[in-house]
């Protein structure tokens, strides 16, 4: 197991130095001269070239990512001209908000797939998989903002159950802030749910074809407890390997549905920063997502050789 | 997948013949796509033909403000009635139409391009080529897309060639590695082997053997990015970041009409339901293809 660690871990580094690498070239190479663009249009020659020696954009490129790297790696990512907040302090005050919204969404996505792909699976070719398939194919098909309009429309303006937008931080009002986070939760998790049941669906009818399911048959154990825990462990593998992918994802906030329903995640940060041409924490923030995003799959991957033990011993899943 | 039957390695050997085995010709592969298919093909025709057709439709002009009929239901004049600024909603969906669509279509031919291209070249020259190219393209896979498109679009301008340009760029990875795991399947098969001892160069056996023999995988998968690269450009129209106002296009007419959801929902259901419907014909499409491609496969 320890050799299995090392060896993924070693692939992790230059992975992480890509990723990185990428996020400094994303704000490096635009075009024209950065502390113009980040100055504003109106902005005095003086304060340009006071923003440039702040920024050490007279270096030359590869010093900059390599002085921008050591201190991202002792934890400093910069501190923003604009607002002259430290990078990591707005991740900081960010993340809970995105972490919240993340956990809610997968728990929504979750609980409708696990039983409907299980269900779906169990009587294939039926009445309720026809149906759940047939939904799940027309939910992945609405756009992301699209499902927020819908969804504002239904439960805000017509049934009148939630607010259309803004935040309360849970301290305040726990109750009130599970209301604010219904809605972008539900916006986000309703596409989770819909490619989850795909795939728990299609990987459990593989499973129940196996002989040891005919084996629990014979037996005669009840139908639910061989779907439960006979089928369901070895036919999540696809599903863990999404939802790892999605939480990275989400990791870095859900840039439109924060934006629609004004949640103040990191999703919006970063969105508020594209609009503020503040090259610094656009920098910083993706910088953040992809790490997170990559080292999130990291431990998917560990995961994995914990539930299957045919991984850690180098063998091909069958 | 069924044992290989003599029977089928019989028509194995038929269907190697390079041309007609990159088109299903057995009788009955039209009608296997069935009805819906034909559905959505017709709703994606319709789309287009108006779009092209839209300068010579005689439509009321996108962008002229009828200030009396502000938000309307369906009145005279103005079928599918009006947003808030007057303007004619039809005529708004027919020209965002073309706005949607050309950075659908042509995003996607530039990443399937691109990146059939490099698909090919690393699965069928190996060796350190495909190293490199994998994985460069796993790391651009990691990279968040959309964080990307805002910044270029932001920093560099919403013309829609540079939208165009973004979003196909974005394509180049997944065309990669569609292209390259069909080219490792058929790269084995005998007839490039047949072609190999003929004396055929590299470049003769990629375009003339390999390329015709995965164009049907590509082109399906390519129609998935058509609905992927749509709801891109759909989502930046959304936040405003499209090509700029008073230009219509869907994402941005949904997001016209949000304020306004409990007065007139219609002026933003409207272009949404539209822009759904598009994108689900194209996801049905793709998938009823995929099928009548993946059966002529597994019976090779």
């Amino acid at each position: 197991m320890l050799t299995f660690v090392r060896g993924k871990a070693l692939h992790l580094v230059p992975v992480l130095f890509v990723v990185t690498c990428f996020s400094f070239l994303l704000t490096s190479l635009l075009p024209g001269d950065i502390a113009q663009v980040m100055a504003g249009p109106n902005a005095t020659p003086q304060s340009v070239a006071a923003l440039r020696a702040e920024l050490q954009l007279d270096q030359p490129l590869p010093l900059r990512y390599v002085s921008w790297l050591g201190k991202a790696v002792r934890g400093d990512l910069g501190t923003s001209p604009r607002s002259q907040t430290t990078v990591v302090d707005s991740i900081k005050e960010r993340l809970p908000i995105s972490l919240e919204l993340l956990l809610l969404a997968e728990l929504i996505g979750l609980v409708v797939a696990i039983p409907v792909g299980i269900a779906s699976a169990y009587r294939a070719g039926g009445l309720l998989d026809q149906a759940a398939s047939g939904a799940a194919f027309g939910v992945l098909a609405i756009p992301g903002f699209v499902v927020a309009i819908v969804l504002i429309y239904l439960f805000a303006v017509q049934l009148d159950l939630v607010p259309a937008t803004g935040y309360t931080p849970f301290l305040t009002d726990p109750f009130a802030n599970l209301r604010s986070f219904f809605l972008p939760a539900l916006t986000v998790g309703l596409g989770e749910a819909a490619a989850y049941t795909r795939l728990l669906r299609s990987d459990m009818i593989a499973t129940l074809q196996e002989d040891y399911i005919a084996m629990a048959r014979a037996k005669g154990l009840p139908t639910w407890h061989i779907l439960v825990r006979h089928a369901l462990k070895p036919s999540s593998f696809t599903l863990l390997t999404v939802l790892g992918i999605n939480i990275g994802r989400l990791m870095g906030g859900a840039l439109i549905v924060e934006t629609i329903f004004a949640l103040p995640g990191i999703g919006r940060l970063l969105v508020e920063s594209i609009y503020a041409r503040d090259l610094v924490v656009v920098q910083g923030v993706v910088a953040f997502v992809a790490v997170a995003f990559v080292v999130v799959n990291f431990g998917v991957d560990l995961l994995y050789a914990v539930l299957d033990p045919r991984i850690r011993h180098g063998r091909a899943l069958a | 997948m069924a044992a290989p039957s003599p029977e089928l390695a019989d028509q194995a050997l038929l269907v190697a013949v390079p041309v007609p085995a990159a088109v299903d010709r057995r009788p009955g592969a039209w009608r296997r796509l069935g009805p819906s298919f034909w559905l959505t093909t017709g709703w994606l025709a319709l789309v287009t033909v108006v779009a092209i057709l839209a300068p010579v439709l005689h439509l009321t002009d996108p962008n002229i403000q009828d200030l009396a009929n502000r938000e309307a239901g369906p009145i005279p004049g103005h079928v599918l009635g009006t947003d808030g600024l007057g303007r004619d909603m039809l005529s708004r969906l027919v020209w965002g139409a073309r706005i949607s669509l050309t950075v659908g279509y042509a995003s996607t031919l530039l990443g399937m391009a691109l990146g059939t291209l490099l698909g090919m070249a690393a699965g069928y020259l190996r060796g350190r080529l495909e190293s490199v190219i994998v994985a460069t393209m796993d790391a651009l896979l990691a990279f968040p897309a959309l964080v990307l498109i805002l910044a270029i679009t932001t920093f560099v301008g919403h013309d829609i060639r540079i939208i165009v340009a973004v979003i196909g760029f974005l394509g180049i990875p997944a065309f990669a590695r569609v292209a390259r795991a069909n080219t490792l399947a058929v790269a084995q098969r005998e007839f490039v082997l047949a072609a190999r001892a003929m004396g055929a160069g590299e470049v003769r056996i990629l375009a003339l053997e390999i390329l015709p023999n995965i164009v049907a995988p590509v082109l399906t998968f390519g129609l998935l990015v058509v609905a992927v690269a749509m709801i891109a450009e759909g989502t930046l129209a959304f936040l405003g970041l499209s090509v700029p106002p008073p230009a219509a296009s869907w994402g941005a007419m949904v997001a016209e009409g949000r304020s306004d959801l409990d007065v007139a929902p219609m002026v933003s259901l409207i272009p949404a339901s539209v822009f759904f419907l598009t994108i689900f014909a194209l996801n049905l499409a793709a998938d009823r293809l995929r099928r009548v491609v993946e059966i002529r496969e597994a019976r090779l």
